[in-house]
């Protein structure tokens, strides 16, 4: 079933309507800039990506964006406080150690951010723990877990809490099934979940 | 160029005086500079590559009768990384230098002998300065890039925060804003290794024998911290020479051979007091001129490309990372990457393949955003 109808991944649809027209934007975990290239060419973005894996570097650098080649837990002291428009942090949450620091980092040097997570309690998952009592192995969760990159295991309801507990307001919020959106019990039916979050005030 | 196979000749470019970052003065001064490729009608495609503490002008091509190319001939020519068929390369010697540049060696025109240590103290921003004077001359306003390893990245510092205005880009390699004090040790050492030779006669030797000894020894020290513990046990293992040539002392390992025998050709092609003034312009290098690294680039308008390798343990990532630093504050658009290698800072004249893909795209983009 052809739910989404072009080449861009769902993940980066929902994003890319999220993000508004001539932003600045830091992509942490930009992978081989797939993102970052469509924000680009799409929004007329400007920008640059932070990434560890020297392979995805040069596909960047092929692709004329500005990359960084380094680790995101120290890559974001040296900005200034709300110095992009947006910072993104799409399906790289789970892969860092101090979850808490980064975000708050992230909330402080971008305006906005973007946060786009596997759902680790979805349904597939729940199914494959309790009756196959193996740790889950999905679409959205490859890895066997001797050589998951994965540090943290979260579900949608756990980030949602978090955000309520350190004060954060969810702007936006959007949840991807196997092949569509999701609109009922996200945190059952939803592979992935991506929230648009700030910690300013009013808008 | 009308033939891929025709000889590249070395120019010289002189001007009346170079007023020096410390007041004094050099007159007159003469750059020796190469280019390769043609400079467009725009005068847009200019690139200026810098060289590192050995190197000189000669960086692509064949000069007649010579067997080797430049030193950077593996990056520069129609095709490479810096593509003769789209941009205008320059690489000049330095001032100091000993490569047709004025330097100590050359002749001081007030006495009609060689300078010597009359040959006052320079800078790397002095250095830039003729280079800023050889472009003047060409005719060019803004350099689409400028491109260094090692002291050439210390250069290409100085041309950002010195020059903003003249360039377009910038790819600083394997480089730093300032020396360690471990990378000013390991040039003291081989200062004094000079100093220390008796020919070198406090500088004035150019009537009687050079201080071969002691320059070859310096630069045997250089080599060390050229390469990597790993690169030096696949070039050298423990391999013996043989057969024993019978003495106590001799070169009895590979590596031992091989660092005697860099030493004794680099001393037929460089002059012992261009190598003292020239590391000492390294050690007092300091590319954010005093500031705080959050106000360093602060003026600074270029695209920048920063390029480290990983196991160059006298130039280290960290180093890179500190310019990077500067970048990401100051704003500017920036690329970094600490590419793969075992070759330690010899990687910037080795790791050909990934530099060629790193500064192809990036150039490119440069030059296409010029075009818009």
């Amino acid at each position: 079933m052809a739910a989404f109808d072009d080449n861009i991944r769902p993940d980066h649809r929902i994003i890319l309507e999220w993000v508004r027209e001539n932003s600045l934007v830091l992509d942490l975990g930009c992978g081989s800039g797939e993102l970052l290239d469509l924000l680009i060419k799409q929004k007329k973005a400007r920008g640059h990506g932070i990434e560890i894996s020297v392979d995805e570097i040069y596909k960047c650098v092929a692709k004329a964006l500005n990359v960084l080649h380094g680790d995101i837990e120290n890559g974001l002291a040296d900005y200034k406080d709300q110095s992009f428009d947006y910072v993104i942090l799409n399906q790289s949450l789970q892969q860092i150690r101090h979850v808490d620091r980064v975000l708050q980092d992230a909330l402080r040097v971008g305006k906005k951010v973007v946060v786009g997570f596997p759902n680790f309690v979805y349904y597939r998952a729940r199914m494959q723990i309790l009756f196959g009592g193996k740790t889950p192995v999905n679409a959205a969760l490859p890895y066997q877990w001797y050589e998951t990159p994965n540090l943290h295991f979260l579900s949608i309801l756990d980030f949602i809490e978090y955000c309520r507990e350190k004060d954060i307001t969810i702007v936006q919020q959007s949840f991807l099934g196997a092949e569509r959106k999701v609109h009922l019990l996200p945190n059952v039916f939803a592979q992935t979940g991506i929230f648009l979050i700030t910690k300013t005030v009013s808008r | 160029m009308t033939s891929k196979h025709q000889f590249i000749e070395t120019k010289y470019f002189t001007f009346d005086e170079l007023t020096l970052e410390n007041g004094e003065s050099i007159s007159p001064v003469t750059i020796a500079y190469e280019t390769y490729g043609q400079l467009d009608a725009q005068k847009a495609n200019a690139v200026l590559i810098l060289h590192a503490l050995s190197g000189d002008a000669h960086a692509a091509g064949f000069h007649e009768g010579e067997k080797d190319p430049g030193w950077w001939d593996s990056m520069i020519g129609p095709g490479k990384a810096f593509d003769t068929d789209k941009y205008f390369v320059i690489c000049s010697n330095v001032l100091g230098g000993c490569k047709g540049s004025t330097g100590p060696s050359s002749i001081n025109a007030k006495t009609g002998k060689p300078y010597a240590l009359d040959f006052p103290l320079i800078t790397i921003a002095d250095m830039v300065n003729c280079q800023k004077r050889l472009i003047d001359h060409l005719g060019i306003e803004q350099l689409l890039s400028v491109v260094g390893g090692s002291m050439g990245g210390m250069q290409v510092l100085s041309w950002m925060v010195n020059h903003p205005k003249s360039i377009r880009s910038a790819i600083p390699i394997a480089t730093t804003a300032k020396h360690s004090p471990q990378q000013i040790a390991f040039n003291e050492a081989g200062r004094l290794a000079v100093m220390a030779d008796p020919n070198w006669n406090r500088g004035y030797y150019y009537e009687g024998q050079p201080p071969d000894k002691g320059l070859a020894v310096a630069r045997m020290v250089g080599h060390i911290t050229y390469m990597s513990d790993v690169s030096m046990a696949e070039k050298f293992g423990r391999q013996k020479k043989w057969p024993s040539q019978g003495e106590k002392f001799t070169a009895d390992f590979e590596v031992e051979g091989y660092l005697r025998y860099r030493g004794d050709n680099f001393v037929k092609r460089f002059d012992a007091n261009t190598y003292l003034y020239i590391t000492k312009a390294m050690d007092h290098f300091d590319g954010f001129y005093g500031k705080p690294v959050q106000d360093a680039f602060g003026h600074v308008q270029a695209k920048v490309m920063v390029i480290a390798f990983k196991s160059d343990w006298l130039y280290p990532a960290y180093q890179s990372q500190e310019i990077v630093k500067a970048c990401k504050i100051a704003g500017l658009e920036t690329s970094y990457c600490e590419v793969e290698s075992t070759y330690g800072h010899d990687a910037f004249l080795l790791e050909i393949e990934e530099e060629t893909h790193l500064i192809q795209h990036f150039l490119k983009k440069v030059l296409n955003i010029n075009m818009r």
